[in-house]
């Protein structure tokens, strides 16, 4: 997998996205599916705002402990007959966990679904080192097929239509029967479902992603619907367990805590289908499991994120609610993005992972219209934090000049209320009479981006200060 | 300088803090020794029969399927009308949990085996260590008495739960595990099953049956003192 980045090609990417009739139709179940979930699920239980308050405290407490949370996690694994690995980046990430594997005589490897596994590029790692890495969530079989990304971060291959896995299927999977009737789901699943079962039975080392860390008990957390991820790390040799340094938390409560806003807020069910707890690796009398247990704990710039603006950043659990109710994701979908992270939590956590220098374009696409961050089960500020980045951005010069020149001109008669509201009185009447005839302008100088889609209303009566003073309005 | 020294480090750099201060430690040590539970939903906290008909409806909503049964020895025979009503062959994987071993497989015609799964098993039979009210979820503990593969590997997953073992909520199932394995130690693996496995990454249609189970069935043997 790719983790070349397309990000700063942001707007063309838009533009492609809006003009592909396919993937709108695609985009047409994120609006609409997700979206209801989540309300049906949330309205059921009583207490659900109560625990993303919850939530979100546990995270915080966390990350203030963080340091001290990670040495005590590192004891308990080390205990269970783990082991734990600490990576800077990416590079060290990818590895350790191909030494892991190589060291094994590994083959292929199983992976289940992780994003941190597509933020560090290891499949491409692996198959660099002569190995293989097979996705085995249906969504990332599906796109690793066609050499994709993710377009979401719990349903990867969202962007696609049956019709599309189907030739997919057909293309990769050609020593099944020709003629073989491929248009139900059910189908398609039932292929995938007998294609992966050989794989991962055959497959040396699994790897995972964790969900959540447990600090008192030194047990990884993941949650699947389809079980793929359980196949994997019990099949294997060996379990590896890659994750981020703040998916660790203290207790088993805490878990349990969490887990009620988790799958309510991503798919809208009360509980994922598998939840499960591993700790360590097989014991003595046990009849299956993996002999060897690793965890890969990846920093990737997070640990300069903690005490500073994007702190809030890392309470993130990688549900998709902001991007499930965001206008800009229902309009361009997961690819225009460009990184790995798409969405409103990608648009604030991209900055911080490739330099906001790259990463600029995420932060300003975006209406501020907040759906995110009332939707996010650990309450994250999003709409304030791409705030943080476009201030980054403009004082670092890093916007384009006529609009470093336009927001010049704007800040200074806004720090000029008398010269602002003369300059706005004179230019109202202007304006009014310039657009008399149709009411609007088709359009502007300096405002061609903005005229190309749409008309500029050409202003009625008096400017909104002098309609507010007129109705006798407070004022400081 | 290692990457983990590196790393917690810049941590600490970041947090302001030494790493040494008593107060952090003494907060963070008392909130793995203590546990608190935070807040709870009311919709599990039922008596024995409330909590049977809420896992049951839960279960239900899922997909997954419940019979009860008065006794143990009645759970062959419900096991045998399951595997007949759903047109599959009279077949049963299950481990060395002595309570399904000791049960009477003779009245019916189901052929057991015993041992894990090697991914060639139709049905497979597991005895649950407990089970969520509030979600219909059951809580199963690897080891030889109930290998993981035959959580995930068979067709048809059928569970067998003591109703004495339904919990209100997860935080009274990890407290039992606490009291079995001992205070932060825990089975090598402990899976919470909601229902049989699904998947929507098609056109986000709801499809069971992805990698794990198509079908999950819950004989939950009645508690006589309830």
């Amino acid at each position: 997998m790719t983790v070349h980045s397309t990000t700063p090609q942001f707007k063309q990417n838009a533009h492609a996205a809006l003009r592909d009739a396919q993937l709108q139709q695609a985009l047409g179940n994120v609006r609409v599916n997700f979206v209801e979930r989540r309300a049906t699920a949330a309205a059921r239980l009583p207490e659900f705002e109560a625990l993303r308050d919850s939530a979100r405290d546990i995270k915080n407490h966390t990350l203030a402990h963080l340091d001290l949370y990670l040495e005590a996690y590192e004891k308990k694994v080390t205990e269970a007959g783990g082991h734990v690995h600490f990576a800077r980046d990416s590079a060290e990430a990818c590895a350790v966990i191909v030494d892991i594997c190589k060291s094994r005589g590994a083959r292929t490897v199983a992976k289940g679904k992780s994003m941190v596994s597509e933020e560090i590029g290891l499949n491409a790692a692996i198959e660099a080192a002569g190995m293989r890495a097979i996705e085995t969530d249906l969504g990332e079989y599906i796109i690793q097929l066609r050499g994709e990304t993710p377009s979401h971060i719990i349903a990867p291959a969202v962007h696609l239509n049956k019709e599309q896995v189907e030739q997919d299927f057909r293309r990769v999977h050609v020593d099944l029967d020709k003629d073989r009737d491929l248009t139900a789901p059910e189908s398609l699943l039932a292929e995938a479902r007998a294609v992966l079962r050989e794989q991962f039975l055959s497959a040396d080392i699994g790897v995972t992603g964790a969900n959540f860390l447990i600090a008192e008990t030194g047990t990884s957390i993941i949650v699947t619907n389809e079980g793929n991820g359980d196949l994997s790390q019990t099949l294997g040799r060996a379990h590896i367990v890659v994750a981020s340094l703040e998916k660790v938390i203290p207790t088993l409560e805490d878990a349990a805590q969490i887990l009620r806003v988790l799958a309510r807020s991503a798919t809208g069910q009360d509980m994922s289908v598998y939840t499960t707890l591993s700790t360590g690796p097989r014991r003595p009398g046990d009849p299956d499991g993996p002999e060897e247990y690793h965890v890969v704990l990846v920093d990737n710039g997070r640990s300069s994120m903690l005490g500073g603006a994007f702190q809030d950043m890392l309470r993130c659990i990688r549900c998709a609610a902001c991007m499930n109710h965001c206008p800009v994701y229902h309009a361009v979908g997961g690819h225009a993005y460009g990184s790995v992270y798409p969405g409103p939590m990608g648009a604030v956590l991209t900055p911080s992972l490739i330099g906001v220098d790259k990463g600029g374009n995420l932060p300003n696409a975006s209406t501020f219209c907040g759906r995110c961050e009332s939707v996010c089960p650990v309450r994250i500020p999003l709409p304030k934090m791409m705030r943080h980045w476009r201030e980054r951005e403009f004082e670092r010069h890093l916007s384009p000049a006529g609009q470093r020149y336009g927001l010049g001109v704007w800040g200074f008669f806004a720090r000029r209320p008398t010269l602002y509201r003369w300059a706005t009185a004179m230019a109202m009447p202007l304006m009014a009479f310039a657009g008399k005839t149709r009411g609007r302008f088709a359009s502007l100088p300096f405002a061609g981006g903005w005229t190309q889609y749409r008309d500029m209303p050409a202003p009625q009566g008096k400017t909104f200060q002098t309609q507010w003073k007129a109705r006798g309005g407070r004022t400081r | 300088m290692s990457a983990r020294d590196e790393i917690l480090a810049t941590i600490r750099r970041s947090l302001g803090v030494a790493g040494t201060e008593a107060p952090r430690r003494a907060s963070v040590d008392q909130r793995m020794a203590n546990a608190p539970a935070g807040v709870v939903p009311a919709r599990g906290q039922l008596d024995a029969a409330g909590r049977l008909a809420l896992f049951r409806d839960e279960a239900g909503r899922v997909q997954a399927t419940v019979a009860v049964v008065a006794s143990a020895a009645d759970a062959p025979a419900e096991i045998a009308r399951y595997l007949r009503d759903q047109n599959l062959p009279a077949t049963l994987r299950m481990g060395d949990d002595p309570r399904l071993k000791a049960l009477d497989w003779s009245q019916t015609a189901i052929a057991v085996s015993h041992g894990a799964s090697e991914g060639d098993d139709l049905n497979s039979v597991s005895h649950a260590f407990g089970a969520i009210a509030e979600t219909g979820t059951l809580a199963l503990t690897s080891g030889p008495d109930n290998p993981t593969t035959l959580n995930f590997l068979a067709d048809n997953h059928i569970v067998v739960l003591d109703q004495k073992d339904i919990a209100a909520d997860m935080e009274s199932v990890l407290a039992r595990l606490r009291a079995a394995h001992g205070k932060a130690l825990m089975p090598r693996v402990v899976n919470f099953i909601t229902g049989p496995s699904r998947s929507g990454d098609i056109e986000q249609k709801l499809l069971l049956g992805a990698h794990g189970p198509r079908r999950l069935h819950v004989v939950v043997i009645a508690d006589a003192e309830a």
